[in-house]
């Protein structure tokens, strides 16, 4: 099908991007990579009266690594951030998830914010936003603008905290801590799909070497990105654990019993591989 | 009406077009190239696939619009000079990694530019970058083969 028909505005900079998005109010749409939206324009499940295709702010454009994280401009594109190294050594969870995010050619086109702000439940990067302790920021044409704990960002399925007349400019991931380290498992049906269930997983030894703080954030089990604290939580007590801290739903893919399931063995999996990996860290840093 | 500006296959080509016209669209009605060609509209197949700027994208999923300015590389444009087929062309005839033919266009595009960010992929590499491409016909293996024999070829050629 094709998309139906809407007022496309292609804005040079960002003033006059928000200045549009600020006229159109909840009309306005914001067009990115389009792999999540044109799909839906395509399917007629969205009708938005105006599209503001930001695709031409270059200055929009932009990935930055320090010490403290990694900062993903609006127009960063999946593939981008999977490839930099500079990104990778500084959060390695971005490289771990962007390689399960869809195929290498949605990639080229999708952007990190994007999937942030199109919140889907089973998506992978806001899982990544939520268990780092992330945000997101969000500019409009009237005010000054605001920055959105990953805590408080995501509010529902495929819903997130921006407002109308707001552009997400860019997205924050803290660093990975020292003597830390992380994993993404997830399990779909064919590659690239959207995951039935995922798990994402942060280790941190304490200074004696032994396991200090876990976390996982589970995607697909819920109506956004469920974070869990699991430290203390034995290692072949972790499945169980996940298990009665989450409520999946069915749907036709997968009954709720089996995604729960799934989520038990993949935390189990992810936590194991996140411990190797701050291990690894540790033992490097002790040397 | 928009109108837009595309260099495609090398050529300035220029369309006028509502803004909701698909590259898919706007590349096989307004300019007639129909080797592109379309199965789901919703990023699924892959058999839409062209190069904007050298990597390959979804045309189903790019408005026409977005890509104005851009260079954009059909199956049209994959051959040489005179029609000679590029090596990927090639191995794909050579090895049966096409049966009907619907998804071949997506899969020369995608291959095309897999080679040329790594010409030497290994078979998993091979599996993973067009795991985005459905073939109802071919069962994939010959597909697999071709790229690895394309890859072969342009090593011979360079
Ligand atoms: C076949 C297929 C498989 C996929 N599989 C996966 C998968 O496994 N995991 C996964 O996570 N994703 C998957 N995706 C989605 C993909 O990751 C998208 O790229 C991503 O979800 C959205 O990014 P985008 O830049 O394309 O956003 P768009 O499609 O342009 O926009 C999506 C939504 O976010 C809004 N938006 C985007 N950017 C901004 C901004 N800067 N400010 C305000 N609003 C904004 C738009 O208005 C729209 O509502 C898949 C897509 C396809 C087609
Ligand atoms: S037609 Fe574009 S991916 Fe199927
Ligand atoms: S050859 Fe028929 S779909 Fe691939």
């Amino acid at each position: 099908m094709k998309p139906p028909p809407f007022d496309y505005h292609a804005p040079r900079d960002l003033g006059e991007a928000l200045a549009v998005l600020a006229e159109t109010g909840e009309h306005g749409k914001v067009l990115a990579g389009g792999q999540s939206l044109i799909p839906l324009l395509n399917m007629r499940l969205a009708a938005p009266g105006h599209l503001v295709d930001i695709n031409r702010i270059d200055p929009l454009d932009t990935l930055t690594a320090t010490a403290e994280g990694v900062t993903v401009g609006a127009l960063a594109r999946h593939s981008r951030v999977e490839r930099s190294s500079e990104a990778a050594a500084a959060q390695p969870l971005l490289r771990q998830a962007l390689r399960l995010v869809a195929h290498p050619v949605i990639r080229n086109r999708g952007t990190v914010v994007g999937s942030l702000v199109h919140a889907d439940p089973a998506a992978e990067m806001p899982a990544v936003l939520a268990l780092l302790g992330g945000s997101v920021r969000l500019a409009r044409a009237d005010g000054p603008a605001r920055e959105v704990a990953a805590a408080d960002f995501f509010t529902g399925p495929l819903e997130s905290a921006l407002r109308p007349g707001e552009l997400a400019v860019s997205a924050f991931f803290p660093a990975l801590p020292p003597r830390s380290g992380t994993a993404f498992r997830e399990f779909a049906r064919r590659h690239g799909d959207y995951a039935l269930a995922g798990i994402a997983a942060l280790v941190t030894l304490d200074e004696a070497g032994a396991v200090g703080a876990v976390k996982v954030a589970c995607i697909g089990v819920g109506a956004t990105p469920i974070v869990l604290d699991l430290t203390g939580v034995e290692p072949d007590a972790v499945a169980h654990a996940v298990r009665g801290r989450i409520e999946p739903e069915a749907d036709i893919h997968a009954s709720a019993d089996y995604r729960r399931h799934l989520a038990g063995v993949l935390a189990a999996r992810a936590v194991d591989e996140a411990n190797g990996e701050a291990r690894r860290a540790f033992d490097h840093a002790g040397r | 009406m928009h109108s837009i500006t595309l260099v495609v296959n090398g050529v300035v080509r220029e369309a006028t077009v509502p803004a909701r016209t698909l590259l898919s669209d706007c590349l096989r009605h307004h300019l007639g190239l129909t080797g592109t060609h379309v199965g789901c509209e919703h990023g699924v197949c892959g058999c839409c696939t062209v190069l904007m700027d050298g990597e390959p994208v979804r045309s189903c999923l790019t408005l026409a619009v977005t890509a104005d300015g851009h260079e954009i590389t059909t199956v049209e444009g994959l051959a040489g000079p005179g029609g000679a087929l590029s090596p990927v062309q090639r191995a794909f005839a050579e090895c049966h990694g096409l049966q009907c033919g619907f998804c071949t266009p997506g899969f020369l595009c995608t291959a095309t530019a897999l080679l040329a960010e790594n010409p030497d992929p290994s078979d998993d590499e091979i599996v993973e970058g067009i795991s985005g491409n459905l073939c109802r016909c071919t069962g994939y293996q010959n597909i697999v083969k071709s790229v690895r024999r394309a890859a072969e070829l342009i090593r011979e050629e360079a």
